[in-house]
C-alpha cells in the first residue's frame, strides 16, 4: 500500500521535475499528486517559482563597458 | 540562439585576438553572468562592475588558461569569485537560508491528526499569471531572496532555472555530484517559493 504522505512529498518534488526518482518512488508520487489537492497545488507553485526565476532580468552590458572591454581585448600585452 | 564555436576554436581565437571571437561570448553570456552577479552585490551598478572585473580578468588570464573545465565555467566561476570577495564588503545580509531539514516548516502537516503526515491547511493559492506574477517587484523579491540564499543553492538556482544550464554544467561548476546539485536545487527552491507564499498572502490580506 502506498505510504507517501504530504511531508515526504514536498522533499520529492525536484527529483521528479528532474526524472530522478526510481520507478516505484515515482509511481507513489504521481499516485499521491492525483489524490492531494494540496501537494497538486504545492508542486504547481515550485514550478510557478521556476518560470519567474526564468523573468529575471539579465542585462546586457551598457555600451560604454562593451567598448572599454572591447578596447581592452584589443589592447592587451603579447 | 546561434551555437557558439566548441570550445577549442573559441580558445584558440581569443588568444589570436580574434575580436569577434571575443563579442560573441562577451555579448552571449554577460546577461547571465549579470543576473548571477546581482545575487551576491546589492546593487545593479555594482553587478555590472563585477562583470566588468571578470571579462578584463578573462582576457588577462586567457594564455594561461589550461582548459580543464569548459571556457564558460572558467569564466563564472572568476564572476563568481569576484562577485563573492565584493559581496561580502558590501556587508550584505548574512544568509539565513539552511542546507539541512525540511524544507516545508513542520508544522504545516500533521503530527497526531486524523491524518498524519499530511497537510494541515492546504499552501495558499497564489494569483494568477495574469494577474502579474512578474510584476516588477516580484523580481525585486525574487533577487533580495536569492542573496539570502548560502552561496552553492544561490548560484545552482541562478544557472539552473534563471540561466537554462543543465545540472552537468552546474555540477562541473561546482565540483558537487549530481545528487548534491539536486538537493541545493531542491532547498533554494522551496525557499523561494515559501518567501512568494508569504508576498502573495501579505497582499491578498493588505
Amino acid at each position: 500500500m502506498n505510504d507517501l504522505d504530504c511531508r515526504r512529498f514536498v522533499e520529492l518534488v525536484t527529483a521528479f521535475l528532474e526524472s530522478a526518482l526510481a520507478p516505484e518512488q515515482e509511481q507513489e508520487f504521481v499516485d499521491h499528486l492525483a489524490r492531494c489537492d494540496g501537494c497538486d497545488r504545492y508542486l504547481d507553485q515550485i514550478r510557478q517559482t521556476t518560470q519567474a526565476l526564468d523573468g529575471l532580468p539579465g542585462e546586457a552590458l551598457s555600451p560604454e563597458i562593451r567598448a572599454t572591454l572591447l578596447d581592452a581585448f584589443r589592447h592587451r600585452p603579447r | 540562439m546561434d551555437e557558439l564555436p566548441v570550445d577549442g576554436d573559441l580558445i584558440r581565437r581569443l588568444r589570436d585576438r580574434d575580436e569577434s571571437a571575443f563579442t560573441l561570448v562577451l555579448d552571449r553570456w554577460s546577461p547571465g553572468l549579470r543576473r548571477l552577479a546581482r545575487t551576491f552585490v546589492s546593487t545593479d551598478e555594482s553587478a555590472a562592475e563585477v562583470v566588468q572585473e571578470t571579462w578584463l580578468a578573462v582576457i588577462e588570464g586567457i594564455d594561461r588558461f589550461e582548459g580543464r573545465s569548459s571556457l564558460r565555467t572558467w569564466v563564472y566561476r572568476i564572476l563568481t569569485n569576484t562577485a563573492k570577495r565584493r559581496g561580502s564588503r558590501e556587508r550584505r545580509v548574512v544568509p539565513i537560508s539552511s542546507d539541512d531539514g525540511p524544507t516545508v516548516d513542520p508544522s504545516r502537516f500533521q503530527e497526531d491528526g486524523p491524518f498524519p503526515g499530511h497537510w494541515w491547511e492546504f499552501p495558499p493559492a497564489w494569483p494568477t499569471p495574469e494577474q502579474g506574477v512578474l510584476r516588477h517587484e516580484v523580481q525585486e523579491l525574487l533577487t533580495q531572496t536569492l542573496m539570502q540564499l548560502p552561496e552553492r543553492q544561490r548560484v545552482v538556482l541562478a544557472l539552473r532555472d534563471a540561466d537554462g544550464w543543465s545540472s552537468e554544467e552546474v555540477c562541473e561548476l561546482l565540483g558537487v555530484t549530481a545528487a548534491n546539485q539536486r538537493v541545493l536545487l531542491h532547498r533554494a527552491r522551496a525557499f523561494v517559493r515559501g518567501k512568494l507564499e508569504q508576498y502573495y498572502t501579505q497582499e491578498a490580506t493588505s
